[in-house]
């Protein structure tokens, strides 16, 4: 399959156009007429079908080489010298890869608990794929933000459309917080092109920058990236936006928008601004274990179960930054790589965890219709297969070996102890912490006395959400207990960037 | 004078003619067949076109004495602002209809009024320049009172024409005093002058040059020139809002590059300064009242200032990618700000005009299309890409940073985000809330057409950008 030419940019227009196709059938009418069936079934296919080519980008990926795969190269605004970019390395192809894995779950996860405008819904999630693969795939400037914008309209509508009571604030914030972030990355953008002369992001990491310019640059950058991952403390939209979105937008927003933050700083900060991003470091390794300290009491006292895992999100995405900024506190390329593999796995392994999380919570708040951990309460006597996945995915989030939460966690920590043990120390606290705020509340929700009525009359998982689950739960186990393919695929472009990143620039 | 001299304004002479044919046409044409007279408008304005493919010059022309210009950059200004005409006659006729406006005045005094601005995109004196900006002002104050007993057209009408008679007034004001500097009213001989004699570049002239910008300002509307544009865009029947918000945009910036790039372009460094604090002040005061807006019309009338203090600021940068930036923002603004009044008109009908932003509740439940289409309208306007307003900002931006000033692209950045939060407004109001009016929309099928492509246009002229860009660095090169 990976003969296919212009593979990427299958990836990326095949599901916008069947976004397309599906507001063209439209939901008139009865959303359980025959009409909204095909709709739900052409959604469903385009999404599989994108993922089935998208594993073209593995089996045609050559791990041995640091150079970008899958290239396609068209001029598309030559005045300004933007070109229609595209390529991956082994840092985007796994991120790419969980987009199109993600993206059917959610479709199915939808299956039947949407019922306004269900067209829309399904369409606003393909078009938001293709935009999200590509992100992760531009190699052009100017390309990478027009996707990168584009983006947050359908999931503004998502969460304003489908989302909970207070869902126009929390979607508003989230535009604005995002959009605010991402145009300063803009103005730095344009100034990289003024010195270069394109928006070649490849021409970017060559070209000799000042140290002020480069501070600056990183600075527009930070914006962007930091509101995204979210780092703390620009983090407080995150909690509004999980929390009021439906469950397909918080297990996109927790699984893949989320990545494109950490995404930003192993794309462009790191190789653009080397100088700039050692000057930093500091900073960055700091405010990433305040994220994971911090954040992680935060998440202790929260009684909304999607408010509690969005701040473990923040926490969780707090390793990912450390693991990318400790490159400059090791000496030998090593260490560095396994601060950098360490950051990438754990995003992969936390699109994974946070989104079987949200799922998790959607499959209760769709029978109970609250989110409140003091409404629940002894889930596992009427729902004994849910309660075994959802006691699965806790302990995935809190880092138990053998799942694919422990593997970055424990690359992360190793990296920080050979660079300074007091990261290490307060990294690590994430061990207790997060055991700590996510067993609880599996405590609370599935384990005890039946608590009301109501949790009385649950009932289990459907074929759907088994499905759903269980394929999650599959891929937790084994990029835990197998993660070597996703590092192998990774290491030649981490070591490049390595390179990159320890170099001066001026 | 031969021939060609004639040749050379043949459209603004078949416009003229075409003008006289419809105002006698009109006469025998009763309210019930008005039709005749909207036909006969949009039969004008393509023989126009069609005299503007066939005279387009190759280089620069300069005719009767020095007075008038044809150049790359007056056709491309032309051709967009008789399109634009064309496109606010199809939005409107339905609702002239429905309300008891269907005069033929209303076309006839368009078809004036693009004469005014054909005059002024092709000027090459300051006093062509002043008559061609009376013909088309005489045209608005005419077109805003159109609707004699609506109190509040009225009033807007008379609050327009005190204010422009005003501004007209200093513009000549500035004129005279520049002509009694340099001794001359053509631009190119204003040039040669102050290059001749750099003594002449002192405060008399200084002057002068202050109330011509003060003109430009007022006719712009920007800050602090634009107290009558919310006013008349709210009094306004939504018909002229529409024609006033967007073809004579493309007269007013020709207004600025002639005077000040043509004619005293050698006093970049004087006009400059002025230039950034009136586009500074817009690009602040327009998007930051344009938030409290609960007017759409008022709201896009604020907004309207925000992107002339952009256009502006592309224009302050004294840059030839500068002035195509500034082209190039003003063409594709006024596509959204078009599609987005015409929308106004849409969703209006008899007695009933929905220029509340509460009437766009609950569109997406009513018509999807359109609800997208005013979205795309919307982000295009915000500067979102892939929509084109998005790359209108991008050059700005970029021509900004070109010329060293670094905390005035950031500014610009944030006022976008600043001005995103209206233009949300009406998409959540659409998509979030739910319908207050209920009813189907009435609207003739052309209207339906050219509103569902000027919607298509916004998206897909900011997937394929790169001509239009190109073609504006031409023009301007």
């Amino acid at each position: 399959m990976g003969d296919i030419d212009n593979l990427l940019s299958i990836l990326i227009w095949l599901p916008i156009l069947g976004g397309v196709a599906l507001l063209a059938i439209g939901d008139q009418g009865d959303p359980r007429s025959s009409r909204s069936g095909t709709m739900r079934v052409v959604a469903l296919a385009v999404s599989l079908l994108t993922f089935l080519l998208s594993l073209g980008l593995y089996t045609g990926f050559d791990h041995t080489t640091a150079e970008m795969q899958f290239v396609e190269r068209i001029p598309w605004v030559p005045s300004l010298g933007a070109d229609y970019y595209l390529g991956v390395d082994g840092i985007s192809a796994p991120l790419i890869l969980l987009t199109t894995f993600i993206t059917p779950l959610v479709v199915i996860s939808a299956w039947e608990t949407i019922k306004t405008r269900p067209a829309q819904y399904f369409a606003a999630f393909l078009i938001l794929e293709g935009l999200m693969v590509g992100v992760f795939s531009a190699l052009d400037g100017l390309l990478f933000y027009v996707f990168w914008e584009a983006m947050l309209v359908p999931m503004f509508l998502i969460i304003g459309v489908w989302g909970g009571a207070r869902r126009i604030y929390a979607t508003v914030k989230f535009f604005l917080y995002t959009f605010l972030g991402s145009v300063l990355m803009l103005v730095a953008f344009i100034y990289l092109y003024r010195v270069t002369g394109s928006f070649d992001l490849l021409g970017f990491m060559d070209a000799p920058i000042g140290l002020t310019a480069q501070k600056l640059i990183f600075i527009g950058f930070l914006l962007a990236f930091a509101v995204k991952v979210p780092m703390w403390p620009v983090h407080t939209w995150l909690p509004d936006a999980h929390v009021e979105a439906p469950t397909g937008g918080s297990v996109i927003l927790a699984a893949i928008m989320l990545k494109m933050g950490g995404y930003g700083f192993v794309r462009l900060s790191l190789p653009i601004v080397p100088d700039a991003s050692a000057y930093f470091a500091g900073l960055m390794v700091a405010l990433s274990l305040i994220a994971v300290v911090y954040v992680g009491f935060v998440a202790l006292m929260q009684k909304d179960m999607k408010k509690l895992i969005a701040y473990s999100s923040i926490a969780h995405m707090g390793f990912v930054t450390l693991g990318f900024f400790l490159v400059w506190f090791l000496q030998g390329e090593s260490g560095a790589v396994l601060g950098i593999s360490g950051g990438m796995v754990q995003m992969v392994s936390h699109g994974l965890i946070s989104g079987a999380m949200f799922l998790c919570v959607g499959v209760l708040y769709d029978r109970m219709h609250s989110r409140k951990i003091s409404d629940y309460g002894g889930v596992a006597n009427t729902m004994p297969v849910f309660a075994a996945f959802m006691v699965l995915f806790a302990m995935a989030n809190a880092g138990l070996p053998g799942t694919s939460g422990f593997v970055g966690e424990f690359m992360v920590i190793v990296a920080s102890f050979k660079a300074n043990v007091w990261f290490a120390f307060f990294a690590a606290t994430t061990l207790v912490l997060g055991a700590a705020y996510t067993l609880w509340m599996v405590k609370r929700v599935v384990y005890g006395e039946v608590a009301n009525e109501r949790v009385g009359e649950l009932e289990d998982l459907k074929r759907r959400e088994y499905i759903v689950l269980g394929v999650l739960a599959v891929a937790v186990l084994v990029v835990g207990l197998w993660p070597a393919p996703l590092v192998d695929m990774m290491n030649p472009s981490i070591e490049h960037l390595v390179e990159q990143a320890v170099r001066s620039k001026y | 004078m031969d021939i060609t001299s004639f040749v050379a304004a043949a459209p603004e002479m078949t416009l003229l003619g075409a003008i006289c044919v419809v105002l006698l046409a009109d006469l025998f044409v009763d309210d019930d067949k008005r039709f005749i007279t909207f036909g006969l408008a949009l039969a004008s304005l393509a023989v126009t076109l069609w005299a503007l493919a066939a005279t387009a010059p190759e280089g620069r022309i300069v005719i009767f004495d020095g007075s008038y210009v044809s150049d790359p950059l007056s056709q491309v200004l032309k051709i967009a602002a008789t399109g634009f005409v064309a496109l606010s006659f199809i939005y409107s006729r339905d609702f002239l209809a429905a309300n008891g406006l269907h005069k033929g005045e209303f076309y006839l005094l368009g078809l004036f009024g693009l004469l005014g601005m054909l005059i002024m995109i092709s000027s090459n004196s300051l006093l062509t320049m002043y008559l061609g900006l009376e013909t088309l002002a005489l045209a608005q104050y005419a077109l805003v009172a159109i609707d004699r007993n609506n109190v509040t057209s009225a009033e807007s009408a008379m609050k327009y024409f005190i204010l422009g008679a005003i501004a007209s007034g200093g513009l000549l004001y500035g004129i005279s005093w520049v002509y009694g500097v340099t001794g001359s009213l053509e631009f190119d001989e204003i040039t040669a002058a102050i290059t001749a004699d750099p003594s002449l570049n002192s405060l008399p002239l200084w002057f002068g040059l202050a109330f011509l910008i003060v003109g430009i300002g007022f006719k712009f509307g920007a800050v602090p020139f634009h107290m009558w544009l919310p006013d008349v865009y709210q009094g306004a029947r939504s018909p002229v809002t529409l024609y006033i918000a967007s073809a004579p945009k493309l007269a007013a910036l020709a207004l600025t590059l002639r005077i000040l790039v043509d004619g005293l372009g050698v006093l970049h460094d004087t006009w400059a300064d002025m230039v950034m604090v009136i586009a500074v002040l817009s690009i602040l005061i327009g998007n930051i009242i344009a938030i409290v807006q609960t007017n759409i019309k008022r709201m896009l009338g604020y907004s309207t200032i925000g992107h002339v203090g952009f256009i502006l600021l592309a224009v302050f940068c004294g840059t030839a990618e500068g002035y195509a930036a500034a082209l190039f923002y003003t063409l594709t603004y006024v596509v959204a700000a078009a599609g987005a009044f015409g929308m106004v008109i849409l969703l209006s009908r008899r007695g009933y005009e929905a220029e509340n932003l509460a009437d766009f509740k609950g569109l997406n439940a009513r018509s999807p299309w359109f609800a997208m289409i005013m979205m795309f309208l919307m982000l295009s306007l915000a500067g979102i890409p892939p929509f084109i307003g998005f790359f209108g900002k991008l050059n700005a931006i970029s021509a900004v940073l070109d010329v060293g000033y670094t905390e005035l692209a950031v500014l610009m950045v944030i006022v976008s985000v600043i001005g995103a939060y209206y233009y949300l407004r009406v998409i959540w109001y659409m998509y979030f809330e739910d319908a207050e009016d209920k009813a189907v929309l009435q609207s003739s099928a052309d209207a339906r057409v050219v509103m569902s492509l000027n919607g298509i246009a916004v998206l897909a002229l900011g997937i394929a950008p790169g001509w239009l860009w190109a073609l504006c660095q031409q023009v301007l090169g």
